[in-house]
């Protein structure tokens, strides 16, 4: 009997399918291109490897310039919104938590406005302001402690209801203050409407600099706090009767989640459910043990987002359909499945 | 089986042989006086149950020595001060079976037990040889061998009352908290669960602090019981000392018959 824990065949798969993931998204879009001279091209960015591959200079040039920064960009946000997910979900012990439902995007959403319609006139569109992701985890940090506060209003348990009704209530309001603010800025309503719908597309690598930091660390941060997620599920009392300082875990987790979905959400815009869809599937299929869920989320919530963003490119034909609206598509039914089946748990 | 007398409030924390010595234990919860002044020791491998009707504050009591709840007062394990214990170290003290543990989804039993060893494991490190061979030996002890694979979620109420158990062994604390710990337990179960408590304690020198409703079961496994009503302390002293007529009468407003049995007397309730 070994204890549960990363299997490595579910480790292997994680990365295969990333790989997978990587290459359909760099070979196909308006133009495609044999996988396997993409799989060479890919190669050849390891420093010292010189292949042939048959793709012209453009199609290179398309595929290192273009591509492979947006698809980049899809595995960063992918894995950080599905392991804050599974983060979320673990220090509130509530199967519907998310980004989304806990009003962290909306509150991230409400500081990338605010800094996109307060800069001074003449900067715009030169890409990301720098400020930008710790707007959103300000605005993030604000959403979350007001969900925290108000899900106490139907008793101190919190049960998993009232805390997601509050981050709706919590959602609508700072979504308010968001349109309040577009309202006075009109100038600014196309740039924050492509964003608020979730966008991968102009992802340069100036965006994937600008996130690179913030997932890499609150996602090291999050992987560290594994096992403690599984002593959690026990309920604060025994936790703490086993030496763990169940609150203190959960700040943590809670802080450094916000932090990866406010870095993420403000390069890509709001793009729902991937917290929902990645960590539950994955509970379904590895085991709820937080040791795997955890890093598989990752890889596997990489994965999902990179090839959901060549379904948004590829489905659409020329006008591309925003990310954020085809994740919301899978990730609505998904929902109804995880509320029925874990029904017992909510009410 | 150790009886020594019973310790009266006087009774020096740091003195060998107790395993738990409580001084003028108070808990306050949202401002309502739930645990008053109360005092109370347990000697090394002794058994002592605290029985008391609903809200007499069994449980917030029990609570309190484990650390899990704010207290004024004095608690003492083995003669060092609980809340100067780390709570790595108190996890390693004192181990607690709450009333209505919580069943992870999913989770099997191996992994259950395997949490017990939490405060051994460091903080950013994993579970060493020694606590994989704890978890087995709880297994075996315990006689849950066959369930290790089992998910926790899918087994009766004896056998999850066997793993809560084990768990709390896990962590090789030489000092064992049961709050109600046969409450959802048919009969069959509930004595099958308090032999092994005993035959552990006995097997490893374990000291037991319980709480317990079933008045005639508490008595046949007690060393010593503890009486409370309204949140203090009203009568202590041997099963036979504690369980009268006239106490139970007094507390739990009942009419009662006591009979003396061979392990302890038997208490029946008579309607009046």
């Amino acid at each position: 009997m070994r204890p549960a824990g990363l299997r490595p065949a579910w480790f292997v798969a994680g990365v295969l399918a990333v790989l997978v993931a990587v290459t359909a998204g760099l070979a196909f879009g308006s133009i495609s291109m044999p996988p396997g001279d993409v799989a060479i091209e890919l190669l050849n960015l390891i420093p010292g490897v010189h292949l042939r591959s048959g793709l012209s200079e453009r199609e290179v040039a398309i595929l290192t310039e273009l591509r492979l920064p947006r698809v980049v960009l899809g595995l960063l946000v992918g894995a950080m919104l599905a392991l804050a997910g599974a983060a979320y979900q673990g220090a509130f012990r509530n199967p519907l938590a998310d980004p989304h439902l806990l009003g962290v995007a909306a509150g991230a959403g409400l500081g990338v406005t605010a800094v996109i319609v307060l800069r001074p006139a003449g900067e715009a569109s030169a890409g990301l302001p720098i400020g930008v992701p710790m707007a959103a985890f300000v605005g993030a940090l604000v959403a979350v402690a007001l969900t925290w506060v108000l899900g106490a209003a139907g008793g101190r348990d919190r049960s998993p209801a009232a805390l997601i009704l509050a981050g709706v209530a919590v959602a609508a309001f700072l979504s308010a203050l968001q349109t309040f603010l577009l309202q006075r800025h009109v100038e600014s309503l196309r740039e924050v409407y492509s964003w608020l719908l979730g966008r991968l597309g102009t992802a340069g690598w100036h965006d994937v600099l600008v996130v690179l930091p913030y997932t890499v660390l609150t996602a090291a941060i999050m992987l560290t706090q594994r096992r403690e997620l599984d002593v959690l599920t026990v309920g604060d009392e025994e936790a703490a009767s086993l030496g763990l300082h169940p609150q203190r875990s959960r700040y943590i987790l809670i802080v450094a989640a916000s932090l990866g979905t406010a870095a993420a959400v403000s390069v890509s815009g709001l793009i729902g459910f991937v917290g929902i869809i990645v960590p539950h599937t994955l509970r379904l299929l590895a085991g709820p043990s937080h040791r795997s869920l955890l890093p598989l989320s990752l890889l596997f919530g990489a994965a999902f987002l990179a090839l959901t963003d060549l379904l948004a490119r590829v489905v659409g034909g020329a006008a591309e359909i925003p990310i954020g609206v085809v994740t919301a598509f899978l990730g609505a039914p998904f929902f109804i499945v995880v509320l029925r089946t874990t029904r017992s748990a909510v009410t | 089986m150790s009886s020594e007398p019973a310790q009266g409030p006087g009774a020096t924390p740091a003195r060998a042989g107790v395993a738990v010595a409580v001084a003028d234990l108070t808990v306050r919860l949202d401002g309502a006086l739930i645990v008053d002044s109360v005092d109370l020791d347990v000697a090394e491998g002794e058994w002592v149950t605290v029985i008391g009707p609903n809200g007499a504050g069994k449980s917030t009591a029990l609570r309190a020595v484990a650390g899990l709840l704010p207290f004024q007062g004095s608690v003492h394990l083995h003669g060092h001060p609980l809340d100067r214990l780390h709570r790595r170290e108190r996890a390693k003290a004192i181990a607690v079976v709450v009333q209505n543990p919580v069943v992870p989804v999913g989770m099997t039993v191996f992994d259950y037990i395997l949490l017990g060893r939490t405060p051994y494991i460091p903080p950013l490190g994993r579970e060493s040889a020694t606590d994989l061979a704890a978890v087995d030996e709880e297994l075996t002890a315990l006689d849950l061998v066959p369930f290790a694979g089992r998910r926790l979620d899918t087994l009766s109420g004896g056998e999850r009352q066997r793993v809560f158990l084990a768990r709390a062994l896990a962590q090789g604390a030489r000092i064992l908290l049961l709050d109600e710990p046969t409450s959802a337990l048919d009969i069959g179960h509930q004595q099958e669960v308090l032999e092994l408590v005993d035959h552990l304690r006995a097997e490893r020198g374990l000291t037991v602090l319980a709480t317990m409703h079933d008045l005639s079961t508490a008595g046949e496994y007690a060393d010593r019981m503890v009486l409370l009503s309204g949140g203090r302390v009203v009568a202590a002293g041997t099963p036979t000392e504690v369980l009268t007529e006239a106490n139970l009468a007094e507390h739990y407003r009942v009419k009662v018959r006591v009979i003396p049995g061979g392990h302890g007397p038997l208490v029946v309730a008579v309607r009046s």
